[in-house]
């Protein structure tokens, strides 16, 4: 397995839907080459950095704003139906 | 002989009988079905539009679109991933709108090879959160995810943010789960290459 290769497994390994074959190839490829361990590691922290931190909060006030624009703009859909 | 599965045995989302009493009219079944995902619609399409105002309008509009069409609703997929399609596909409407001289679609950019191939090999140690405060954790996180491409943006926040599965989200988008994993893998690869600049943690003497 080489560098290229790696990659095209990443998505597959992440999830956990890599058969064990390819995966123990990944096994070995990352033993052996520094630079995807650390493509590897710095990817999980992306999505960790991303999971963890909700970017876009959306607060109890425009939550409660947008739930009753909501419901007054189906209820008058409503009632014209 | 045939596999017979008894009835029942089978665990059944608890939306869909929400949804079965919308649908014969009862308002107050609607409205928890919103309360349930009106944040991550909002979120949605706050991630792929970039923009508050638009978001604010596109859950609106999202909720109303679902609920006059909620007959055509056939339980074939989940009701979430149904209206999550709906709120990807006003947002991408509105994406078109604000840049009318540029297309926007989910086959947009997907040429580019831009960080495909990784060029940045440094650890993020310590970790971002142990570098930068929250504001500052936040600014990156958003300005760095505002310059991927609407296409893999909208994969990422579908996958990794909201966690819908591949499946889901290929449904969510239109598009083949080869797709969503091809550009899954994309967007990842080039936030890593961008937010390594910021997190990426370098010996003395090597270049930035």
């Amino acid at each position: 397995m080489n560098c290229t290769d790696f990659l095209s497994q990443l998505t597959d390994y992440f999830d956990g839907q890599i058969s064990p074959e390819l995966l123990a190839e990944v096994r070995t490829h990352l033993g052996e080459c520094d630079h995807c361990k650390v493509v590897l590691n710095t990817t999980r922290q992306t999505i960790e950095v991303y999971r963890g931190n909700e970017i876009y909060e959306v607060s109890e006030e425009l939550r409660e704003r947008l739930h009753s624009a909501i419901m007054t703009k189906c209820m008058a859909a409503r009632k014209r139906a | 002989m045939p596999a017979i599965q008894s009835p029942g045995t089978e665990e059944v989302h608890p939306d869909v009988a929400l949804v079965a009493r919308a649908k014969g009219g009862d308002t107050a079944a609607f409205e928890q079905l919103v309360r349930q995902y009106e944040r991550q619609i909002f979120r949605v399409a706050q991630h792929i539009t970039q923009n508050r105002e638009d978001a604010e309008d596109i859950t609106q509009d999202a909720f109303l679109k679902a609920y006059e069409k909620l007959e055509q609703f056939q339980g074939n997929s989940k009701f979430s991933t149904w209206l999550v399609r709906i709120a990807v596909n006003e947002s991408l409407m509105r994406l078109r709108k604000r840049k009318t001289s540029k297309t926007v679609s989910m086959d947009e950019d997907v040429q580019t090879e831009e960080g495909s191939i990784p060029r940045d090999f440094a650890e993020w140690r310590p970790n971002p959160e142990q570098i930068y405060d929250q504001n500052e954790l936040g600014d990156i996180l958003r300005k760095t995810i505002q310059g991927l491409p609407p296409g893999f943006r909208t994969v990422f926040t579908l996958r990794d943010i909201e966690n819908l599965s591949t499946e889901e989200t290929a449904e969510a988008l239109g598009l083949s789960v080869p797709a969503v994993k091809s550009r899954l893998l994309r967007a990842r690869l080039q936030l890593r290459e961008r937010l390594s600049r910021y997190f990426g943690h370098r010996k003395e003497g090597q270049p930035a």
